[in-house]
């Protein structure tokens, strides 16, 4: 039985603003009676609801990084059926780091792209912790042509700290190749949805999350760079990265009031590395409804790049005002 | 941003060495002290060695375009601090910065955009101000270069953008993120319309602008030396704790991988890019159908 060992390692790599939850949950597991149980339950509801609603943004940056959060195959392996994967990028390499592959969804046929960071130690360096290379964008674009070809709707799941700083990575043009997958998105003429489910990072992410319908995580974060580099840059000290947290706007909720994503998806009671299989099909929903979307024809291409093209925000002067702010 | 360092602004040069202010320099690629005036004549490029000098976006379009032909477009966009980067505890303002780079620059924002003639050849011109917020692309610099595409598609000629960043605005967040997607969307309908893009990439080109934009080109031009590159080099350093060679990243690196088309010296990029546009713009196009 490898559950109870699970659990143990699960109060070893609690988040520090977790410990009165585990210690609650635990005694929950310890519990004698209905009555005691019920109790312990309801304690543990409340706490978890007072943690949760005062998380700062650099938590929520943690926990967002968690160490047992479910990774993109926990998700399709559950929401996906008959998951047939392909590789390589008929030029040079196959990029471990970014899966690809066709599978059904409730009967629908859907093309799939997602970055995968691996669980155990083994998987997380054999796949660069989900830091793809140009290799890895170039499979992806390869399956966005497959989509389009073939009519099918394609899904992308998000999941990486950056794409991969590497001499190679260099060589071999990651800048052109995020440009590329950036260039085809924009106007595929198949349905595209984009789903952040851990870590959004910079034009790594953004590589593969250009869509018709961009769902988010509610414990996800979504960044033009990590915290940490963002202090570094700005204040030349990665320590204020709690500073910087907050005030990159990184939450699904701050996003979703940028109208940089479509929809903030839930997750279950502490959030989706307590409960897979639960963080799993709430996400489910979510596909189902775009899909459903896809039937009723609600996804254009011209909708999409009209969001697009709306993103940002600026001042106009009339020409007047600009003239003599020139002169 | 080891590139700060390296290059300082040919404005400061005078001040900052002990030769008298504006008549001597001192070349920043072979040390040699030079006539200031010679290297001005020929369009901030050393007489000597070749250097590369940072110039403004202004001059760098005075020197590609027909004289008095460029006419601005676009100058009324200006930042608008949409996430309130204001962090009290630090001292830190964007606000603060964007003024600070329109005291430095006299620009409204990091990018000029405008119409021009090239060798009587109608074409929308582009160029990046580093001495705004180091040329990096917020939502201005975003929506601008998507309107000078929408310039050039409207009235079928080509878009030149002579292109330079430190990357996407971190001030901006998320939605600088973003420009990334519209623009890399616009130079699409470019595509689509069959109007040429050509990106000049000169020092520094790096990050969010060559991950999209910078990194499209029909044909993409570099100026000798320039760095051109994703990740950071330094950030690649630390992260692979390893000391890379001078010349990784440069316009010469990446035109060894097969990422530039021609490395152009400034003085010959008006006749280079009078050649290119001869060929594809939709007007000669035609006129060579015709003839």
């Amino acid at each position: 039985m490898a559950e109870p060992k699970k659990r143990r390692a699960g109060a070893d790599q609690a988040l520090p603003f977790e410990k009165t939850l585990v210690e609650i949950e635990e005694r929950l597991s310890k519990a004698q009676t209905d009555e005691e149980r019920s109790a312990i339950a309801a304690e543990l509801d409340k706490e978890r609801r007072k943690v949760f609603e005062s998380l700062t943004p650099w938590q929520r940056v943690q926990l967002a990084r968690h160490p047992q959060r479910p990774r993109m195959l926990d998700f399709t392996t559950r929401i996906l059926e008959d998951f047939v994967e392909l590789h390589g990028d008929r030029a040079l390499a196959d990029d471990p780091a970014m899966v690809t592959g066709i599978g059904r969804f409730q009967g629908q046929t859907v093309c799939v792209v997602g970055q995968q960071k691996g669980t155990t130690t083994d998987e997380k360096l054999q796949r660069n912790f989900g830091m793809a290379g140009p290799e890895g964008y170039r499979k992806a674009l390869r399956i966005f042509d497959m989509a389009e070809r073939f009519g099918l709707p394609l899904l992308t799941f998000v999941d990486t700290p950056a794409a991969h700083p590497g001499v190679e990575a260099e060589q071999h043009g990651q800048g052109p190749a995020i440009a590329r997958n950036l260039w085809a998105l924009t106007r595929l003429r198949t349905p595209v949805f984009c789903a952040i489910l851990s870590e959004g990072g910079s034009g790594g992410a953004l590589g593969i999350a250009v869509g018709d319908w961009i769902a988010m995580l509610e414990h996800a974060i979504y960044v033009i760079c990590p915290p940490e580099r963002c202090a570094e840059i700005l204040w030349r000290d990665a320590e204020r990265k709690e500073i910087a947290a907050s005030a990159m706007k990184v939450t699904a909720y701050d996003l979703k009031a940028l109208g940089v994503i479509d929809s903030v998806v839930g997750e279950p009671p502490g959030g989706a590395h307590k409960d897979h299989a639960g963080a799993a099909s709430i996400l489910g929903e979510e596909v189902e409804r775009f899909l459903a979307g896809c039937r009723e024809g609600r996804w254009k291409p011209e909708l999409r790049r009209e969001k697009y093209r709306k993103m940002g925000a600026w001042i106009e002067d009339d020409a007047e005002t600009a003239r003599q702010a020139q002169a | 941003m080891s590139f700060l360092k390296r290059n300082r602004f040919v404005s400061r040069i005078g001040r900052s060495s002990n030769i008298r202010a504006g008549l001597w320099l001192k070349c920043h690629g072979c040390k040699q002290v030079v006539y200031h005036k010679d290297v001005q004549e020929n369009q901030m490029v050393c007489t000597l060695c070749g250097y590369h000098y940072k110039i403004k976006a202004s001059q760098r379009i005075d020197y590609i375009v027909d004289p008095g032909s460029f006419q601005e477009t676009h100058a009324n966009l200006r930042a608008a601090n949409p996430l309130g980067f204001e962090i009290a505890e630090l001292d830190y303002s964007y606000n603060a910065k964007i003024e600070e780079g329109r005291r430095k620059s006299g620009l409204n924002e990091a990018i000029i955009t405008g119409f021009a003639t090239l060798e009587n050849i109608r074409t929308v011109i582009g160029a990046m101000e580093f001495r705004f917020c180091g040329a990096s692309m917020g939502s201005v610099v975003g929506e601008k270069f998507c309107r000078a595409a929408d310039d050039a598609v409207r009235e079928r000629i080509p878009l030149v953008m002579i292109c330079s960043s430190g990357g996407a605005r971190m001030q901006e967040g998320i939605l600088a993120l973003m420009q990334m997607a519209k623009t890399a969307d616009a130079v699409h309908a470019m595509n689509d319309a069959g109007v040429p893009y050509i990106p000049i990439l000169v020092d520094p080109t790096s990050g969010g602008v060559y991950a999209s934009f910078a990194g499209l080109g029909d044909i993409t031009i570099a100026e000798p030396g320039a760095y051109i590159g994703f990740a950071g080099k330094r950030l690649i350093e630390g992260a692979l704790k390893v000391k890379l060679p001078d010349d990784f990243q440069t316009a010469e690196y990446q035109y060894q991988n097969g990422f530039v088309d021609i490395i152009s010296p400034r003085t010959e990029l008006r006749p280079l890019l009078g050649r290119l546009l001869r060929y594809l713009s939709p007007q000669e196009r035609l006129a060579a159908a015709e003839a």
